[in-house]
């Protein structure tokens, strides 16, 4: 008989942090303490918390550990599952600002509680290869609903009146894609679900096939009845191999089920799903080269139109929604669009999930209601910068995105605001910089990754980027001008309006945006050759102030080039310049802060 | 899967088997004192009993448990907490008296006076 449900995220984040070592050794110790059959271990999805990892929830008690390790397992068992004292020194907790006193319930700690949760409502909740825990929480309700009780029309009607708009990137108004794929007409359509997740730092959509893959493929077969198709491709990259499992294992239960396969609920709708492996290219992502990837051909854009809605994979109407857009239309048709319209802002309702990373205390998955401020999520959910560092920038929307500046900290998210801003929603990556991140540095970072996953096709895009990047290359390196930084604009503009496909056209906005936002900081590396937050290296230079110098000679000791000259307790120690290689190991050895980096 | 009364259905069977994580929903709230004192007098059998009867009958309650409640004279110690969160404390449990206070207390709401502290 079950007393216990213990629930341990067997998510990509704590897999590697070696929650399913802890797995195993509760399947060790619970059988020493006669437990096995009273302590039920759930392998689920991601809590969100992936910083605090690995994450173990205990219900009925609604207690969360974190950074469990395989040496805590015992403990755990012995203190908690059979005397039933929570071990206090893992639980997670929170300071009440107020009282300073430590919150332990979960509700209250400020990372979930200013979240609301529809696309990863399952998401650390329920076990994810188990089709019965998702039909618990009311999972094939809303399928069983569309199909038993509404057209067809009347599915779109109601995905149309919530407003969902695609999470992909575009923002796209999801019924109104469906109502064009409904209207072309075709004896065959198909409903594809792009999973081919790129940006760097993004990680939304794979945490919610990890977690709740049944919420995508209800969502798939809802579109299909939808728009009259009988096939679906789930497109995913061969990269996530724990969501690629998760999926099959969800495919195989739903077809035992019924609830996939032929006349599904009695009604004659026959509905299958597929899963399509990509190979990781990030163009892959592009609706139109990603519809050639699944037909065996090279991945390449073509130019629209004809949408796909029109002509799709193999030359039929497709409609291609990304993971987190599905993960919201099961919830949307079973509590109904008056329910989903009551979350978010005029222009863009429901919530988003969002990969915070980068210089952010509490780096997770967190989902919040659209309209909710970047300040809240940087630093109410995520905590703020670590170490005391002061905030600098947020980058959203990934490689076609653009970073934000302290400015913007109070605006509210959602598609048409940061837009206005000069950045974009993009797919939710959410990248936090702090002081020490120098702007022209990060504009390369991206501009690199451009460069690499470009697809070749044409020249903007191809060669382009590429000059984009010796540019920025050039600036780093302070040989950069002010003609440079022209250079570097009207290049960025003439790829914005010749590139052939989205992602190219988009291409140069890290770019654009950081100069928009940080042009002194352009300014300062041309110009003054300098760079003010310390990071290109060419622009570094280690002097050591003589006031401070004890003239020991540990930084002669520590330098690999021999770069640093002085006699022993007589003359201070001098750096040539020439000579050194800026590696900064000087600094890391001096015990009084004599040497200083500008 | 041939209609939605038949998902229904399964949807309720696969309910019981999850719902010890809505926490909330509970009518009961059963805490078993289980500290050095409490297993020592035997609250592991009290425990079970308790989990027993609560799944014979498929009752909406949770079983779980704390550590030493103080008074390890009185042990095994059993709180019961109602939706309102109002406490009931059983005293010296055991498995007989376990079956009475589920059938009386869980089933019917009629609290067992003559176990409870205050008869003490």
């Amino acid at each position: 008989m079950e007393r216990l449900h213990v629930l341990i995220c067997a998510g990509t984040g704590c897999t590697s942090s070696r929650s399913l070592e802890i797995v195993k050794k509760l399947e060790e110790v619970l059988p020493a303490y006669h437990l096995e059959n009273e302590v039920k271990i759930v392998k689920t999805g991601c809590f969100g918390l992936c910083q605090k990892g690995p994450i173990m929830a205990i219900y009925p008690d609604k207690i969360f550990y974190s950074h469990v390790t395989v040496d805590d397992v015992d403990e755990i068992v012995k203190e908690h599952f059979y005397k039933g004292r929570p071990v206090t020194r893992l639980e997670l907790t929170d300071i009440d600002e107020k009282t300073k006193e430590k919150i332990f319930d979960i509700d209250q700690i400020k990372f979930y509680s200013k979240q609301k949760r529809i696309a990863l409502r399952n998401c650390g909740v329920i076990n994810p290869e188990d089709i019965y825990e998702y039909i618990a929480k009311d999972g094939y309700q809303a399928l069983g609903k569309a199909l038993t009780e509404m057209t067809p029309q009347e599915v779109i009607d109601e995905i149309l009146k919530s407003g969902l708009r695609g999470r992909g990137g575009g923002g796209f108004p999801t019924g109104r894609k469906w109502q064009f794929a409904r209207n072309s007409e075709s004896d065959e359509k198909y409903v594809i679900c792009n999973a081919d997740e790129g940006d760097p730092g993004a990680f939304m959509d794979r945490s919610i096939l990890e977690g709740d893959p049944h919420a995508v493929l209800e969502a798939m077969a809802i579109a299909g009845y939808a728009i009259g198709a009988q096939t679906g491709y789930v497109y995913i990259r061969a990269e996530y191999p724990i969501a690629v499992e998760r999926l099959k294992i969800a495919i195989s239960q739903a077809k035992e089920l019924g609830l996939l396969g032929n006349d599904i609920f009695g009604s004659g709708f026959n509905f299958d799903i597929e899963i399509r492996l990509g190979a990781g290219a990030f163009v892959c992502g592009e609706e139109t080269a990603l519809i050639a990837s699944i037909e065996g051909k090279r991945g390449m854009p073509v130019p629209r139109p004809p949408f796909p809605a029109v002509r799709g994979v193999w030359g039929k109407p497709t409609i291609i929604n990304n993971v987190e857009t599905f993960a919201n239309v099961a919830q949307i048709i079973y509590n109904g669009a008056d329910w989903f319209t009551q979350i978010g802002t005029e222009g863009s309702k429901g919530t988003k999930v969002f990969a915070l990373g980068g210089n952010v205390t509490n780096t997770g998955l967190v989902e919040v209601p659209m309209g909710t401020t970047l300040r809240e999520v940087i630093y109410e959910i995520g905590g703020g910068c670590p170490n005391h560092k002061n905030f600098k920038a947020v980058q959203t929307g990934g490689p076609s995105g653009g970073c934000l500046t302290e400015e913007s900290l109070d605006e509210p998210i959602d598609f048409d605001n940061l837009v206005r801003l000069g950045s974009m929603m993009g797919s939710g990556g959410m990248i936090v910089l702090d002081e020490d991140s120098c702007m022209v540095d990060v504009a390369r970072f991206y501009m690199d990754f451009i460069v690499d996953e470009s697809c070749g096709k044409c020249t903007p895009c191809r060669v382009g980027t590429k000059r984009l990047l010796e540019l920025l290359n050039k600036i780093c390196a302070g040989e950069g001008t002010l003609e440079t930084l022209d250079e570097l604009e009207s290049l960025s503009n003439h790829i914005k309006e010749t590139a052939l496909c989205g992602l190219g056209q988009t291409a140069p906005n890290p770019v654009l945006s950081t100069m928009k936002m940080f042009r002194n900081e352009y300014i300062a590396h041309v110009l003054d050759k300098r760079c003010p937050a310390g990071v290109c290296k060419a622009l570094l230079k280690y002097t050591i102030d003589p006031d401070k110098c004890k003239k020991c000679s540990l930084c002669t000791k520590q330098c690999p080039v021999g770069a640093i000259s002085g006699q022993v307790g007589k003359t201070p120690f001098v750096i040539d310049p020439d000579k050194c290689i800026r590696c900064g190991a000087c600094m890391a050895s001096c015990r009084f802060g004599a040497i200083i980096r500008k | 899967m041939k209609s939605l009364a038949d998902l229904q259905k399964i949807r309720e069977q696969a309910q019981k088997r999850v719902n010890m994580r809505e926490v909330g929903n509970e009518d009961y709230r059963v805490v078993v004192g289980m500290g050095t004192c409490g297993i020592a007098a035997g609250a592991r059998v009290v425990l079970n009993a308790f989990m027993e009867g609560v799944n014979h009958d498929h009752l909406n309650v949770i079983v779980t448990q704390t550590g030493c409640m103080g008074s390890c004279t009185l042990e095994p110690m059993v709180d019961i907490y109602d939706k309102e969160g109002r406490k009931t404390t059983y005293i010296k449990m055991d498995a007989e008296k376990v079956a009475q206070v589920v059938e009386s207390h869980l089933k019917n709401g009629r609290t067992l006076e003559m176990y409870t502290v205050n008869q003490r």
